[in-house]
């Protein structure tokens, strides 16, 4: 375990973004009894860091990112986002979700400058706004299309832009990149990762697919198979940026870090397939 | 398939049924015909009624009743649809408790209310545009009701995130999928707002399209029942390339209706 040391909070000095407090989550159905997502869980993230949480199938990877995001309430325990109490929708969060959540209704421009009307920005001041965004992400071209007129890495994109223009402090994915095919995904993580390094924010980055995890990330934390999942590993990703999200699968050391946390999922994997048969 | 050769082949079959009518009210065959034109009027008779009815201009004042019978049933209908649909799915204890009673309402055939309408509010237009307003809003109230509850939980989602309050999410969520749908039914809609008008008139009135069919009906005048059908086909055409356009524009995000950009 030389190469990839656990992490040490008390190593870092930097602010906390989001910090949970012995948190678990059930879901609640008439007539059952009440299914345990999470058990009770303690957790902080700090700013400007990019942690990925990876875990098998069903380990509530995303319903600990809709708690953390203020759509879903815990159980019991709390929330604190920058030192302060959770309640409601958090309004620090950027969103960007695995299926598609553009307004099917709007241009791509109408749904990034979306974002910033609702908050009481100028029609116009949004629109030019949205424009600029739209170029960084590579669509430019592409102001008047409405969704369905754009493919899948596109709809991300324009996704992207609407949640990065209101330069919230905390950007949550949930497999954001899941329905893309490997080579887009791999164009996506590069955008991501050159966005993120001019305006480093606090991100939680879900996926199911550890090397994008480590290709991205500062951090990545292994959830247990559910029911009552927690996390069993927290690994530091100590890999030089700025980094390339594809050559870095060929770097030595990517592999040594690959190896050693593959070692403890590969177990969680076989555990959520063997419950089942 | 060009759109020329599918427009030739639209007017061939057109020309060849009136062909066959023609050849079946004019023509004897083994001293018989087969249609004969007291019940079946000829085409040639048929066209000149229609000509004759135009160039008198005493159509005129027949159509454009129907059109605003049919207009008012569809926006009162529509208003009142829309109205009902954001009420229900804002208060689902108030949707459950007049669900049994709508859904009543719904499957009482609308042509029993006719004479009702008509004791209440006269031989007027008013009681066509009761009959139509009572097909209408059915048909945009469960279009209505069921866009807003459609609405994608993802989308739901994201847009309170991006802090909309409950006026916004209104306007850029709930509004715009509830219209889609009611535009999708548009034709349906608009179709019944136009029977509504046309049955109300045919059972009672003084002007419409429906009475003039009526008449003719009355004095077993064919020619003129056959050309008060064709002027009222017309109309419904044109009607319904209105809202061909209507919808396409206000549809133009959906897929499949890359066309309507040209």
């Amino acid at each position: 375990m030389a190469a990839v040391l656990p992490f040490k909070p008390a190593a870092t000095r930097e602010t906390t973004a989001i910090a949970l407090n012995d948190v678990s989550i059930e879901f609640r159905a008439r007539g059952r009894p009440p299914f345990k997502a999470v058990a009770p869980t303690s957790l902080t993230i700090a700013d400007n860091a990019f942690v990925s949480i990876v875990g098998p199938t069903g380990s509530g990877k995303s319903t600990l990112l809709n708690v953390i995001a203020g759509l879903l309430k815990v159980a019991s325990g709390s929330i604190q986002i920058f030192g302060r109490r959770l309640d409601g929708i958090n309004r620090d969060a950027g969103y960007l979700f695995q299926q598609d959540a553009v307004m099917p209704w709007k241009t791509a421009l109408d749904n990034v400058a979306l974002s910033l009307e609702v908050a009481g920005v100028h029609r116009e001041d949004a629109q030019g706004e949205a424009r600029a965004w739209l170029g960084k992400v590579g669509l430019g071209r592409f102001l008047d299309r409405f969704p369905h007129e754009l493919s899948g890495g596109q709809k991300k994109r324009v996704g992207l832009a609407q949640v990065l223009i209101r330069h919230p402090k905390i950007l949550l994915m949930d497999e954001p990149f899941g329905p893309l095919d490997a080579q887009t995904r791999q164009i996506m993580g590069n955008l991501l990762l050159d966005l993120w390094a001019a305006d480093r924010k606090a991100v939680v980055f879900v996926t199911h697919d550890l090397e994008e995890a480590i290709a991205l990330s500062d951090r990545v934390l292994i959830l247990s198979a559910g029911p009552e999942a927690h996390v069993i590993g927290d690994h530091r990703i100590d890999l030089a940026r700025p980094r390339d999200a594809a050559d870095i699968r060929i770097d030595a050391r990517f592999h040594e870090i690959h190896r050693t946390i593959w070692g403890q999922l590969k177990a969680e994997v076989a555990k959520t397939y063997g419950a089942d048969g | 398939m060009t759109r020329i050769k599918l427009l030739a082949l639209q007017i061939a079959v057109g020309l060849g049924l009136i062909a066959l009518w023609h050849v079946g009210s004019t023509v004897p065959i083994f001293g018989r015909t087969l249609l004969p034109p007291f019940f079946f009027s000829t085409p040639a008779d048929v066209a000149l009624r229609v000509v004759q009815m135009i160039a008198a201009g005493k159509i005129w004042p027949h159509i454009g009743t129907t059109l605003t019978e049919t207009a008012l049933s569809f926006a009162i209908g529509a208003i009142g649809g829309i109205a009902f649909g954001f009420g229900f799915a804002r208060y689902p204890t108030m949707a459950a408790v007049f669900e049994p009673y709508i859904k009543m309402a719904n499957s009482l055939p609308r042509v029993v209310l006719a004479p009702i309408f008509m004791l209440w509010l006269g031989l007027g237009i008013w009681s066509k545009v009761a009959l139509g307003v009572s097909l209408v809003f059915f048909i945009v109230f469960f279009n209505v009701y069921r866009g807003i509850q459609e609405v994608s939980p993802v989308i739901l989602a994201n847009a309170r995130l991006m802090g909309m309050n409950e006026r916004q999410l209104f306007r850029h969520v709930y509004w715009p999928s509830a219209l889609s749908w009611m535009f999708s039914s548009l034709h349906t809609s608009v179709g019944f707002a136009l029977v509504g008008a046309v049955v109300g008139e045919y059972l009672g009135a003084s002007a419409g399209l429906g009475y003039l069919i009526h008449e003719a009906e009355g004095v077993f005048d064919t020619t003129g029942v056959f050309a008060g059908m064709v002027v009222l086909a017309i109309f419904v055409l044109a009607v319904d390339v209105a809202v061909t356009a209507a919808e396409r524009r206000m549809l133009r995000w959906q897929p499949g209706r890359e066309e309507a950009r040209a």
